[in-house]
């Protein structure tokens, strides 16, 4: 459960956001939304706590983020996985070693890695290309193995960072099947886009947020009209660049 | 820590170039510290050594002054503890030892009428420091007409070699600064190259010494690399020294060079010591900008 309560966050004299109050629960799947600044980069940095608010608390499954000291940092991180837009795989580290690199941090043991890599390669439909290096894989698949590494701890959450900004439709939607059966395994997933066709047609909750504010908030949303001034002048990059 | 170490030597190898040029700029300040060090410790020796030839105080005796007084004033020296050695010499041998220095041209001397060279004591004291003190004492004694020695001589020597020790420490200082911020920087750029590894780490929950381990791991490296190379040419280029340079410095100074291998020996223990201590503090301080968040 992720539970934002009057949060509020300026840079300077700018507004990232302000006295915004949210709940997501366990298993939710949600959509980010909104126009370039608005503030949804604000929103996971918070929850990353690679920022702190000037006023309000962030609680994830029980623990209160806005109090969580330094050393606390890395234990919060590995309760969420983090998939970008640009991938961020380690161009000289194998698809195998790319995911295991993420288990090695948490010191899983080495049996564990070798059980564990192959089984999320599979689910991730990557299997066969684990000796492979990243440069030798379609965009498509390089999303796939950064989803593995993502979900390979078994996170709590999943934030998506315009997952699908640099793929082609198909692949997009391909994507988009793996993160809901990943939310259908009982991860919440949390991820910002623009895909105005994606969000319309998964037809799952939308949270809208515009110069700082949640603007809309709905069950089974769409992609609004606010939305889709910005995305059709091809604003809005990747929230966590 | 087993992960560190695996991941260390990975980086070091897969950064080959960059690791090559941290070696490199590494090995050429620990090489002038080097080439500093046996400079200075050289230069301490011959100052060492040239302080021995120093250490002798003239005491030129009344020509009233019988042989009996002689060991009487000889006596009173010898039970000084800061005296190596006391001894006479009389107007005869003083005579004989300077026809010896004049060699070929001694018949000069025959045209003297009368031996003009008084007797003598000759003090010898064991710490150059001390000749002073003694030359006091021995100018105030009874019998002795004046004294000799090489005051000037004495005091520039101490200067110069106050002088230098002082110097070397403040280079040697300085170096070892320059060293760490070069480091620091070389590391830097490694880490640089790796900013988008580091933020990875950072995301998947990595703790900052689990980050910090294998560049740790790889500075302390090229660390010992570094000092091994360095220590390896420094061997080379004194050994050549002590052979050119050795024999004429034994006639010119009547002094040797530190014997090799203990120079040598000592030298090593400092540069892995300072070789791992420049690429770990390098590498701690180059990455502090990166594990702020």
């Amino acid at each position: 459960m992720i539970i934002y309560k009057n949060v509020t966050k300026t840079y300077g004299t700018n507004i990232g956001l302000e006295d915004v109050s949210i709940t997501i629960k366990k298993k939710d799947f949600v959509f980010l939304v909104g126009p370039s600044g608005a503030g949804k980069s604000t929103f996971i940095k918070l929850m990353l706590k690679e920022i702190e608010p000037n006023s309000g608390g962030i609680t994830l499954n029980g623990v209160e983020v806005t109090s969580l000291s330094n050393r606390g940092i890395p234990k919060l991180r590995r309760s969420i996985g983090v998939v970008f837009q640009d991938f961020r795989l380690l161009p000289q580290k194998t698809v195998f070693e790319n995911v295991s690199f993420a288990m090695e941090i948490i010191h899983m043991n080495p049996r564990s890695v070798r059980r564990q890599v192959p089984q999320v390669l599979s689910l991730v439909g990557v299997s066969s290309k684990a000796y492979k290096y990243p440069g030798e894989l379609s965009a498509g698949e390089q999303q796939r193995v950064a989803i593995a590494r993502a979900i390979v701890n078994n996170p709590l959450v999943l934030i998506a960072d315009e997952p699908t900004g640099n793929l082609d439709p198909d692949t997009a939607w391909e994507i988009m099947h793996l993160l809901e059966q990943i939310n259908l395994r009982g991860t919440t997933v949390v991820m910002v886009t623009h895909a105005k066709d994606i969000v319309d047609k998964m037809g799952k909750r939308v949270i809208a947020i515009d110069r700082g504010r949640v603007v809309r908030d709905e069950k089974s949303g769409v992609y609004g009209a606010e939305e889709e001034e910005t995305s059709r002048i091809g604003g809005g990059g990747s929230a966590l660049l | 820590m087993i992960y560190s170490i695996k991941q260390a030597a990975k980086q070091f190898a897969r950064n080959r170039a960059m690791s090559m040029a941290s070696v490199f700029s590494i090995t050429a300040i620990l090489l002038v510290l080097g080439l500093f060090f046996i400079l200075v410790v050289n230069i301490n020796n011959i100052a060492e050594s040239a302080k021995q030839d120093f250490n002798v105080i003239r005491l030129y005796l009344l020509d009233s002054t019988d042989y009996g007084m002689a060991e009487d004033i000889m006596g009173k020296f010898s039970i000084m503890p800061e005296v190596r050695q006391v001894s006479y010499l009389s107007e005869e041998k003083a005579m004989e030892d300077f026809r010896v220095k004049f060699g070929d041209k001694a018949y000069i001397l025959d045209t003297l009428r009368e031996n003009p060279l008084p007797n003598s004591v000759i003090v010898e004291v064991s710490r150059l420091e001390d000749a002073g003190r003694v030359a006091a004492k021995a100018r105030a004694m009874e019998g002795v007409e004046d004294i000799s020695y090489y005051k000037e001589t004495v005091d520039r020597l101490l200067k110069v070699t106050n002088f230098i020790q002082i110097g070397a420490m403040a280079v040697i200082l300085a170096l070892v600064i320059i060293s760490v911020v070069v480091v620091s920087n070389t590391i830097k750029l490694t880490v640089l190259a790796r900013e988008r590894e580091i933020s990875i780490m950072k995301y998947v929950g990595a703790t900052n010494w689990f980050i910090r381990g294998p560049f740790l791991g790889e500075g302390i490296f090229i660390g010992i690399v570094s000092a091994g190379v360095s220590a390896g040419l420094i061997a080379l280029v004194y050994h050549k020294l002590v052979d050119v340079v050795g024999p004429n410095l034994l006639i010119i100074l009547s002094a040797g060079m530190v014997p090799e291998r203990f120079l040598i020996s000592n030298l090593a223990i400092v540069f892995i010591a300072l070789g791992v201590s420049i690429g770990a503090c390098g590498s701690i301080v180059s990455m502090r900008r990166f594990l702020d968040t």
